[in-house]
């Protein structure tokens, strides 16, 4: 393995590392449930990508043979982590907020945690 | 009969790739049993997508992956400087209103994706109709100004992609 590699590899390994180590870090100092929300969201695809890509650059070297699985799994992460942030975010909202905490929607009907959606009329 | 085989041409399409992409090494073999599984699962899962959204300009899909993936890592690299450089009294959280344009529940389902994973948002909640997003932002200034960017950004692109 050459030396650009090898560094490549360290490089986003190191950087991925950073990531990881500050979005755990924003978990535990942010205030309330919906700012941390954003630390493992954001800080943390950064650092399990740096990873994959360490891996990918890694077995290419080793093997001359590409691996897909790590675009797998980055493209999985993508799709289900907001998932997974909408789920808490509307659990907590549920629980510990009122609706008129939030702003208006400007809507004809208010937010679905709290209002009924308008009546089917036809399908579309 | 080709319709009948293959009614949902975009999934069936996106599980031979996914699953050869699983067994990692393309053989004869593993192609057809991808094609096997690309023809048996739309059949199975038909009735969770009644009205599948047309994509009008496949070739938008790209830019719009590439956009996002670059404000991803934006976005990263942002937040982790609001979490280390900021203290807790300094962050203003701000609760943003976006009216949408997009009607296709597959676009918004998008579009909310999108949010979450870029710079310092996170999509909570729809309006009960389907008609605005509530969005929670870390820490923000210009409450209207990142509304406007998400509008010009994301649902502009969607909408000529869906639509």
């Amino acid at each position: 393995m050459s030396f650009v590699t090898e560094l490549l590899i360290a490089i986003s390994l190191v950087v991925s590392g950073v990531f990881g180590l500050v979005g755990s870090y924003g978990l535990v100092k942010l205030q309330d449930s919906l700012q941390r929300l954003h630390a493992p969201t954001k800080a943390t695809t950064l650092g399990v990508g740096g990873v994959l890509i360490a891996s990918m650059l890694y077995f290419f070297a080793k093997t001359d043979h590409l691996s897909i699985h790590e675009l797998l799994i980055t493209v999985f992460l993508l799709l289900t982590a907001p998932i997974t942030a909408n789920f808490i975010a509307k659990t907590y909202m549920a629980r510990n907020l009122k609706e008129s905490d939030l702003p208006d929607s400007q809507s004809s009907c208010g937010w679905s945690v709290f209002d009924e959606p308008p009546e089917q009329t036809a399908d579309k | 009969m080709l319709r009948r085989l293959i009614p949902h041409p975009l999934l069936s399409l996106a599980l031979v790739f996914v699953w050869l992409g699983l067994v990692n090494k393309f053989t004869l073999g593993n192609l057809i049993l991808g094609v096997v599984f690309a023809v048996i699962i739309p059949m199975l899962t038909a009735p969770y997508w009644p009205d599948r959204p047309k994509i009008a300009k496949p070739l938008r899909v790209i830019e719009y992956v590439l956009v996002v993936l670059w404000d991803i890592v934006v976005a990263n690299v942002q937040v982790a400087a609001i979490i280390l450089f900021r203290s807790n009294p300094d962050i203003r959280s701000h609760w943003i209103v976006v009216p949408l344009e997009l009607t296709s529940a597959e676009a918004i389902t998008v579009l909310a994706g999108t949010i979450t994973m870029t710079p310092g948002t996170v999509s909570a909640m729809l309006a009960a109709d389907g008609g605005s997003i509530l969005v929670h932002c870390l820490h923000i200034d210009d409450p209207d100004g990142v509304r406007d960017e998400i509008k010009s950004r994301y649902e502009r692109r969607l909408k000529e992609i869906f639509q």
